[in-house]
């Protein structure tokens, strides 16, 4: 069977320039995210297994190409680090046995830490209203979660109704769990 | 049999995470139910913590992994630390994975909860008990109402792992063999370990939508009467985001084993947003 044409064509994006590889990125991931992805030789199961691949803009085998060369800026700023939710579908099937979801947590605290744009700027306000829950009770309320999440957003009505059923059938508490020793949580929690 | 007769009681320390504490209630009653029936008392640490969720680890490794130590502080020594939740043993091996490979980690243990790291705390989830302890033996045959059900066991993400944390045996088939021998079938079908979109479910239910509709529906085309989940966060998602018409009802593990054992409660089924009760009733089931 011959090929198509687009087969045979790579993808088309900005060459990748010597000038901006950053080893030093590179051997910080490695450390944060404490697994070898220089191990990947490009085989691509990742992105096959992937649930959310077609949700990413690059596949998870080429953020471990981005963080072996150590571009800095392109592996901070993509959407895959958002979009992963670290379902370890890729982590058993990698043959090299990479924990690529610990790449992806590392890749998005570097994110924060160095202030780069969020792609999607509702996951990453979801995440902080939960960990905003966590400091406040040591446990989640999602009644909470959700509120403070659609405020935020400014947007109170898309999922009503959903919040609506989960509300009828007894499943959101109004008032949260919470822990006794508190103190405790907000040690963690202090910077 | 008399209770008498069968296997020692067991006592093992118990952490239900935030789910089973409020959303999936359902599922911590069902579990506690049957557990009472095999004779293992789930004592609930005291004062637990969430774990750190996917939200901790997601964006600061360093409070994902005191949260989750917090709680290893806190199981007594000498019993193991059984979890329901997929999402929280993760999350409670991988603390215990950097306790044990990281001296500053251990460090820091000491130091914010005052006592040294227990490295003989066994964390493990309710199904791996379930397959080490001989549950025929601590439950007589008469107590048993076999299930005529078929089901689609449904383990989401909870087999996959990194590497340095597979356990030396995993827990696939662990739903099959249990509900069959409860006199449950089930199918062969693509999306037993198929993410359910956890998280995204929120901000990105458009990815989400799909992803559930599809498992649900090779769930039905594959002839289940029923899914049957292995993690709150699963159920929950794929209730709440399916968009199907008439989709096929969704029952926690635990639910079925009460169901089984005569000790299941009419108010879980009746907190399911899609309702079981017909099914189970057409099956002369109904709790």
């Amino acid at each position: 069977m011959e090929r198509s044409e687009a087969a045979m064509t790579p993808p088309k994006g900005p060459p990748i320039r010597l000038s901006a590889l950053d080893p030093q990125f590179s051997r910080e991931i490695k450390r944060l995210a404490g697994t070898d992805f220089h191990a990947c030789l490009q085989c691509r199961s990742c992105s096959g297994g992937c649930p959310f691949s077609d949700h990413m803009d690059y596949m998870p085998n080429g953020v471990m190409r981005l963080v072996q060369l150590g571009l800095k800026q392109e592996a901070l700023s993509c959407n895959t680090i958002w979009i992963c939710v670290g379902c370890h579908t890729c982590s058993i099937q990698c043959p090299m046995a990479i924990d690529i979801p610990g790449v992806m947590d590392a890749l998005r605290e570097r994110a924060l830490a160095e202030h780069v744009a969020v792609i999607e700027p509702d996951i990453l306000a979801f995440h902080r209203e939960v960990l905003h829950s966590i400091a406040r009770y040591g446990r989640t309320h999602k009644l909470e979660i959700m509120l403070r999440y659609k405020l935020k957003r400014r947007d109170l009505f898309s999922d009503l109704d959903v919040g609506l059923r989960m509300l009828a059938k007894r499943k959101l508490d109004l008032t949260p769990s919470r822990i006794e020793q508190i103190a405790e949580i907000q040690k963690v929690f202090r910077p | 049999m008399t209770a008498a007769g069968r296997a020692a009681p067991i006592e093992v320390s118990y952490f239900p995470g935030c789910s089973l504490a409020t959303t999936a209630k359902e599922n911590n009653q069902s579990l506690i139910e049957s557990c009472a029936r095999l004779g293992i008392r789930l004592v609930e640490i005291p004062d637990w913590n969430c774990c750190g969720s996917s939200s901790a680890h997601s964006i600061d490794h360093r409070i994902a992994f005191d949260l989750a130590c917090r709680n290893l502080a806190l199981a007594p020594a000498g019993r193991p630390l059984v979890t329901a939740c997929p999402s929280c043993t993760l999350r409670l091996k991988h603390a215990q994975h950097l306790l044990r490979h990281d001296a500053g980690a251990r460090g820091r243990y000491e130091t914010l909860w005052g006592r040294p790291y227990d490295p003989d705390l066994h964390v493990r989830h309710f199904f791996g008990l379930m397959v080490e302890i001989d549950w025929r033996s601590r439950i007589g045959n008469g107590d048993v109402v076999p299930l005529d059900l078929t089901f689609a066991p449904y383990y989401g993400c909870m087999l996959n792992r990194p590497a340095a944390l597979r356990p030396s045996t995993d827990h696939h088939g662990v739903m099959e063999r249990v509900l069959g021998d409860l006199g449950m079938r089930s199918v062969l079908w693509a999306s037993s370990t198929q993410c359910c979109g956890t998280f995204l479910t929120v901000a990105r239910p458009d990815i989400v939508t799909p992803k559930v509709n599809a498992i649900l529906q090779n769930a039905a085309d594959s002839g289940a009467e029923c899914v049957v989940t292995a993690c709150a966060m699963c159920h929950m998602n794929l209730e709440v985001r399916c968009t199907l018409k008439a989709p096929i009802p969704i029952f926690h593990f635990s639910e079925l084993i009460a169901l089984a054992f005569g000790s299941a409660r009419r108010d879980w089924f009746s907190r399911h947003l899609i309702d079981p009760r017909p099914l189970l009733s057409r099956k002369g089931l109904a709790a």
